[in-house]
């Protein structure tokens, strides 16, 4: 079931990543992806039906933390990594 | 026209009472100025590790507990993908493969009898921040105090077939989770929040027909009116031989109807994947027990108990146990006075008409059971008399005032001395020789008149049953 790297594939990546290609960074992305999906391709050839599926890369399991509260007031922080400021809130393009 | 059932789904949202947020150290508090409540982890910045909340687990088992959910004992968290500036990271951390609950069901009851509403699945998730739109630039603001803030989503089967049955469900739930102390689930105040879905089809028919998705539900009462509007525009639309889209609608319920939200057509593609920063959860039969072995009295065995431990009648315990707080207020008291049918009488009647007068929830109650002890007692000693203690009482539930200091100061104390009660009552006979007359001529009725006159010249301080006999006592013997 491999999956065709088309225009209209690569026009709909480029809305969901938000991204604008010109034709020859389509060009690029169209022969990079088309190159991962053939090495996915070249795994599903191994024999696999004695491996466990894996459903995470960590192996760490139960990581909590307690709920206290362990951070100060950080809103001239956070303001500072803000391309612009109004007041205490930070200044986006109007959406709705 | 043809005869249509409703079927109806619902998506609640109910932010969990924790301390702090589900990834990071920062507070959930409410009320404070934009961004205070922030970290690198729930804004989001490159880098930053989210570890989980242990405390969001715990509830969200418990309230799976509640609503007879099987517990996946290995679980994750998903990505799920979208832009948009609530949304510091581009995902939204939640679980789509390994949902913490499943297969559920809680009873509901309306006026057609009881059934089982099922409940698909129970998710743990992360709440978005909040844009606020500048009325005069062409700007919206960020504030994300409420990103990160942990939610549970109750997603039930399309279960519900009428308004009724919906807030009988959503009550249901706001109870159970009350109770448990996961949340306050206020829906005005979005702490519990309701998308609905609905479809219509013709009765009889197995087959669902096409459903949309309703937002924007912020009260009991929009919600059974966007029921009514959705349903009454989708069977118009069948009617005219149209066709009903599937889509996301925002309810206006100053309007009383809805439109169509922007159709992002790529906007449904969330491109989820596990979470690679968070490790997955591996809950144990232990865990488990011990959560079950911890979840507090709910409403039906606090029912029966106050019906026995206390002898309640059935109205009684049944109004008391409908919210936590009215009962962890009813328990209060009466540990104190001791006197549970009068604690119960101040709750259910004075209580409850103030609540609703002033619009408030039983979560609101500002007063003390202490203090609710205390107006019991100078009632029941007869230090003030039933009037006055209404008076009190409003004072109380208003400002929380201690009732025996209160009446200390006010001087709102029953005339108790009978020397100053006689010589009051000698007056109004004498200055009322006309209902005394009236009285005499076998009209026993005129007395209410005289006893109004003594009330009226104590400041209504005096107790009306001791009036009664002294004017008696005296009409008698004249
Ligand atoms: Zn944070």
């Amino acid at each position: 079931m491999a999956v065709v790297i088309d225009d209209e594939m690569i026009d709909y990546v480029g809305i969901l990543a938000k991204l604008s290609l010109n034709e020859e960074e389509r060009e690029r992305a169209k022969h990079d992806m088309t190159e991962m999906l053939d090495y996915i391709d070249k795994l599903s050839e191994l024999d696999t039906d004695n491996v466990e599926p894996m459903s995470h890369l960590s192996e760490s399991v139960n990581v909590f933390r307690e709920d206290v509260i362990t951070n100060p007031d950080y809103h001239e922080e956070t303001l500072s990594n803000a391309p612009e400021r109004n007041e205490d809130y930070l200044v986006v393009p109007k959406t709705i | 026209m043809r005869d249509y059932e409703t079927v109806i789904g619902l998506e609640v949202h109910v932010e969990l009472a924790t301390k702090t947020k589900i990834f990071c150290g920062c507070s959930t508090k409410f009320g404070v100025k934009p961004n205070v409540n922030t970290c690198p982890v729930c804004t989001g910045m490159p880098g930053a590790l989210p570890v989980l909340n242990k405390q969001v687990v715990d509830y969200a088992i418990a309230v799976g507990l509640a609503t007879n959910c099987d517990i996946t004992r290995d679980c994750k968290f998903d990505r799920k993908n979208y832009f948009y500036p609530d949304n510091p990271q581009n995902y939204q951390i939640s679980q789509l493969y390994l949902p913490i609950c499943r297969n559920g069901h809680v009873e509901i009851e309306t006026k057609d009898g009881k059934k089982d509403v099922r409940i698909h699945e129970i998710h743990m998730e992360e709440d978005a921040g909040k844009l606020v739109h500048d009325e005069w630039e062409d700007t919206s603001n960020v504030d994300f105090n409420r990103s990160g803030v942990p939610l549970i989503e109750i997603v039930s089967e399309p279960d519900m077939r009428s308004a009724e049955e919906v807030i009988a469900y959503l009550d249901k739930l706001r109870m159970t989770i009350a109770y448990l102390g996961a949340s306050d689930c206020k829906l005005q105040e979005g702490s519990m929040r309701a998308d609905v879905n609905l479809s219509v089809r013709e009765k009889g028919s197995d087959k669902f027909g096409t459903r949309t998705e309703m937002k924007n539900l912020n009260s009991f009462k929009a919600i059974a009116r966007a029921i009514e509007g959705e349903r009454a525009r989708q069977i118009d639309l069948i009617e005219e031989g149209k066709e009903v889209v599937q889509e996301t609608r925002h309810w206006d319920d100053v309007k009383e109807s809805s439109y169509a939200m922007r159709s992002k057509e790529d906007a449904k593609d969330y491109r989820y994947f596990p979470d690679p920063d968070l490790a997955t959860i591996h809950i144990s039969e232990e865990w488990i027990e011990n959560i079950r072995a911890n979840q507090p009295e709910m409403a039906p065995e606090k029912k029966k108990r106050y019906m026995e431990e206390f002898g309640l009648p059935e109205y009684d315990a049944d109004i008391l146990t409908l919210e936590k707080k009215m009962a962890d207020m009813f328990e209060a008291t009466t540990a104190i006075c001791n006197k549970p049918k009068k604690v119960s009488n101040w709750l259910m009647v004075e209580t409850m008409r103030l609540l609703k007068e002033q619009s408030m929830d039983a979560a609101d109650i500002r007063f003390s059971p202490e203090n609710l002890a205390k107006l019991i007692e100078l009632a029941d000693k007869g230090t003030i008399n039933s009037s006055v203690a209404k008076e009190v009482f409003e004072v109380m539930f208003n400002d929380n005032i201690d009732p025996e200091a209160y009446v200390e100061e006010k001087g709102l104390a029953t005339v108790s001395d009978t020397g100053e009660l006689d010589a009051i009552i000698k007056k109004v006979i004498e200055e009322n020789p006309k209902s005394v007359e009236d009285y005499k001529a076998g009209k026993k009725k005129a007395i209410g008149f005289l006893v109004g006159q003594t009330m009226k010249a104590t400041q209504g301080k005096a107790a009306p049953n001791v009036v009664n006999q002294i004017l008696t006592k005296y009409l008698d013997e004249a």
